[in-house]
């Protein structure tokens, strides 16, 4: 009893969704909604990721597309594909992914550190692999991604 | 007459003290904190930079408002703060101590004008010599040759050997006669610890009164070791001998008697039931260094201004920003739905459903005017600020010799709540600069062939959807070889092949100040660097220009964060924009023959212009229905004075919109000034004109 108490408590929520044929999970604590997606607005100049723009009840937030950034899967708009809206930095960024799965809940214990390997994000976001039952998450950092430079979402000249 | 044009001053200057006590009471409550925060370590640069900020961001403001003796303490206080940013002085904790019994005085200083609560002199004065003790020398004994006036002063309350009661009624002549009480009050200062009361009996008509008629009783309480005779002789020009009682009170009966001066309250007690008829009894507590304006200051706005807190209930509230921003995005939405509702019902039969369209348009209505009422909560007019200036400026030229004339022009530029108050720190900081260094002396003006008289502008406009303010004087100019020296001093990259415009921006740079003297007024170099922080905090931008003898402009330029912009939505492709009405001068399909091409540049000819087209597919890099300038509409903007026509597929319609930032969560999009909400729920881009312009140029 005392043990399993215990894990529970250090257990953390993850967010998991799918890009392509790779799962991945972030931490749940950033992740403000889930939505479909909807027309955005384009903006000028802006790299192919970036969508544009979409009005969340009143908020501008832009929205990334992680197909197209790493180069997985196929953009496909339609009635199901998905927006993770999270918060991040103090701003509110949309992703738009292949699917969202489950919410999972992850011990340290089933956290293993990030090998080498060839997933479709680079391995300096992925904090670790967590594995559950026979599946396998990628779980990735995503405050650190978003405001990476490459992701051309924070002015750094700033 | 000049009490006449003190008056109107006074009641115009009311609301404007009711907002420096604000900002005072926060800049002191930051100072506190961050105080405490440090609980005996010593503070890095940036909690000493922070705190002298609000001691000298309190101490502008005072000497603003003519609280001179709040300058006082604030003042030593910066030096001391000073030496410890420029570790001239170690630092020991001390201090902190210190530091907080000098925001307590000051706060008791504030309390004083603002609630008209009692400010005990010998305070004030024992912390500033407390705190020029402490820059003389750590660990040294009070020096005993300049303080002593102060020190004996401070403990005369204690050792005094009499406790006089002075009950002075004037004639009613006593000002025409060219008697000027502050002088007497301060020679009665020097025999011992003074403190005045002015008590109102009865004023008559307020209509009737004559405001150079001294209508007041005085009440003085001094403590000294003086006779009744030595006091008699400084009243003996000025009071006959029934108009002046004095009184020796025993020393006990500070604590047992009911008629003691100390406290205030009673005081107030004391006078009601003296005057049980008299309407507005005002009695004018008083510090111990009396200057005449403020002693009779109080007494006439005693219970409009000064006794606001204790007395009336305001007129307003202060809600918090978050909750006003919330009930503004609330509102944005209410319209989008409203207009989404509208969209739908336009499809259906307007005579079956004549009550629906009716109700609809009667909701149209409303949420307009709510919405326009939310706004105008955030909105405020630039005067506010501006109107804080005049009085500066001719208090800074008296003190400095100086004869400078100040203009406003677009003081009915409305922008946010938010933006006057940070904007209010870094204006001020500017004008203060001008007075200080730019403008020169009237010989050395006149020697170099301008007007003795100097000039500074302040100008607020709304520009292609920012707001920019410039100040601009006629002064000096920027001094080229000094900054680069001061800068190279100060260990700030700098080097003589620098252009003007990389020179200019050095100025910014903390603790910068090519000043030779530091007065009270500038020169400690932390105007500037205050002046980009908060500035940058807004969004906004400084830029200075300057032509060495002509003078300086420096430009502040801010975005419209939640302003409302009038705007015209046009189509390019799937695309809408937003462009500001303001900057729109008219629009245009152009005829083949009007069209040109020079140096391979397309221009359109409307009427003697030869005008450059920007098509905005173009520089935006869209999917446009129309490629060819005869087939689309020709918008065309001025941009500071610069022209351009900008070539879009169609018009579509006008619109009040509601700015929003990109910015919040996203970068700044080079070319837009923010975005909207259209009526369709979807996002639309407004457009900077000044921006595109520069795109374009960059483009070719």
């Amino acid at each position: 009893m005392q043990t399993e108490s215990e894990t529970t408590q250090a257990a953390s929520e993850y967010l998991t969704f799918m890009l392509a044929t790779e799962t991945y999970g972030i931490d749940i604590l950033k992740v403000q909604e889930i939505r479909g997606y909807d027309t955005v607005t384009h903006i000028a100049n802006a790299p192919e990721f970036i969508k544009g723009v979409i009005n969340l009840r009143g908020v501008i937030v832009p929205i990334v597309d992680m197909r197209i950034k790493f180069n997985v899967g196929e953009p496909t708009y339609h009635e199901f594909t998905v927006v993770i809206i999270m918060n991040v930095l103090d701003r509110v960024i949309g992703m738009v992914v292949d699917g969202v799965s489950d919410v999972v809940a992850l011990t340290p214990e089933q956290i293993r550190p990030a090998p080498e390997m060839g997933a479709a994000l680079d391995t300096n976001y992925i904090t670790g692999l967590g594995t559950q039952s026979d599946r396998m998450l990628i779980l990735v950092d995503i405050e650190k991604m978003m405001s990476s430079e490459e992701m051309q979402l924070i002015d750094h000249s700033r | 007459m000049k009490d006449h044009d003190q008056r109107a001053l006074n009641i115009d200057m009311a609301k404007f003290n009711q907002v420096f006590f604000e900002e005072c009471g926060e800049h002191l409550a930051e100072m506190e904190q961050i105080l405490m925060s440090l609980a005996d370590v010593e503070p890095d640069d940036e909690q000493l930079n922070a705190i002298f900020r609000a001691a000298h961001s309190i101490k502008g403001g005072a000497g603003m408002f003519g609280f001179h003796d709040m300058t006082i303490v604030t003042h030593v206080l910066e030096t001391l703060l000073d030496k410890l940013r420029t570790h001239e002085m170690p630092f020991s904790s001390a201090m902190i101590d210190l530091f907080l019994e000098a925001g307590d005085v000051i706060a008791m200083q504030l309390s004083g004008y603002r609630d008209g609560a009692e400010v005990r002199q010998e305070a004030v004065d024992l912390i500033r010599a407390k705190l020029e003790h402490m820059i003389e020398g750590e660990g040294a004994p009070p020096a005993p040759l300049e303080m002593t006036r102060v020190e004996s002063r401070a403990v005369s309350g204690l050792s005094a050997d009499h406790r006089y009661e002075l009950l002075f009624t004037p004639d009613p002549d006593l000002f025409q006669r060219g008697v000027r009480l502050e002088n007497l009050m301060a020679e009665l200062e020097e025999l011992g610890s003074l403190s005045v009361q002015a008590q109102v009996s009865d004023p008559g008509d307020l209509n009737a009164f004559d405001p150079t008629l001294c209508l007041t009783t005085w009440r003085f309480v001094l403590e000294t070791t003086a006779s009744e005779t030595e006091i008699r002789e400084i009243f003996e020009f000025v009071a006959d001998e029934e108009q002046l009682q004095v009184r020796d009170i025993p020393r006990d009966s500070r604590a047992a008697g009911p008629d003691a001066a100390e406290t205030q309250p009673e005081s107030f007690d004391q006078v009601k039931k003296e005057n049980p008829g008299a309407a507005p009894a005002a009695v004018a507590p008083a510090t111990a260094q009396p200057s005449g304006r403020r002693t009779s200051d109080t007494s006439e706005m005693a219970p409009s201004a000064f006794g606001r807190r204790a007395g009336e209930t305001e007129a307003s509230i202060r809600v918090g920003v978050t909750k006003v921003d919330q009930l503004i995005n609330q509102v944005g939405e209410l319209v989008i739905t409203q207009l989404m509702l509208a969209q739908t019902a336009a499809s259906l039969d307007p005579v079956l459903y004549e009550d629906l369209h009716r109700s609809l348009l009667q909701l149209e209505h409303n949420t307009r005017d709510l919405q326009q009422s939310v706004m105008s909560i955030r909105l405020v007019p630039i005067s506010i600020v501006f109107s804080r200036f005049p009085r500066m400026v001719r208090e800074l030229a008296t003190k400095l010799g100086k004869q400078a004339e100040l203009k406003t022009i677009g003081e009915t530029t409305e922008l946010d709540k938010g933006l006057i108050e940070k904007i209010t720190d870094p204006l001020t900081h500017l004008v203060r600069n001008c007075m200080d260094h730019a403008l020169e002396p009237p010989e050395v003006r006149i020697a170099a062939g301008k007007k003795p008289v100097g000039t500074i502008i302040l100008r607020a406009s709304q520009i292609g959807g920012r707001i920019v303010i410039t100040v601009i004087d006629d002064g000096a100019g920027l001094n080229r070889e000094k900054i680069l020296n001061r800068a190279m001093e100060h260990g700030i990259p700098a080097s003589d092949s620098m252009t003007d415009e990389e020179v200019w921006p050095l100025i910014f740079a903390p603790g910068f100040s090519t000043a030779d003297a530091v007065t009270d007024i500038s020169g400690r170099g932390v105007g500037m660097d205050v002046v980009l922080s908060n500035v940058q905090s807004m969004n906004g931008r400084v830029t200075i220009s300057s032509e060495s003898g002509k003078g300086t402009q420096i430009t502040i330029s801010l975005p419209l964060t939640l302003a409302i912009l009038d705007g015209l939505s046009v189509a390019v492709g799937d695309d809408k924009f937003i462009i500001p009405l303001n900057s729109i001068v008219e629009s245009l399909q152009p005829t083949i023959g009007s069209l040109k091409t020079v140096n391979g540049k397309k221009m359109v000819q409307v009427r003697d212009d030869y005008i450059p087209i920007i098509p905005l597919f173009e520089l935006f890099n869209l999917r446009a229905q129309v490629t060819e300038a005869e087939k689309g509409v020709l918008v065309l903007i001025d941009a500071e004075g610069e022209k351009a026509a900008l070539m879009v597929d169609a018009l579509l319609d006008e619109h009040q919109v509601v700015i929003k930032s990109i910015e919040t969560n996203y970068r700044k999009v080079e070319g837009t000034a923010g975005a909207t909400i259209l009526g369709d729920g979807r996002v639309a881009l407004i457009l900077d004109v000044a921006s595109l312009l520069q795109m374009h140029k960059k483009s070719m």
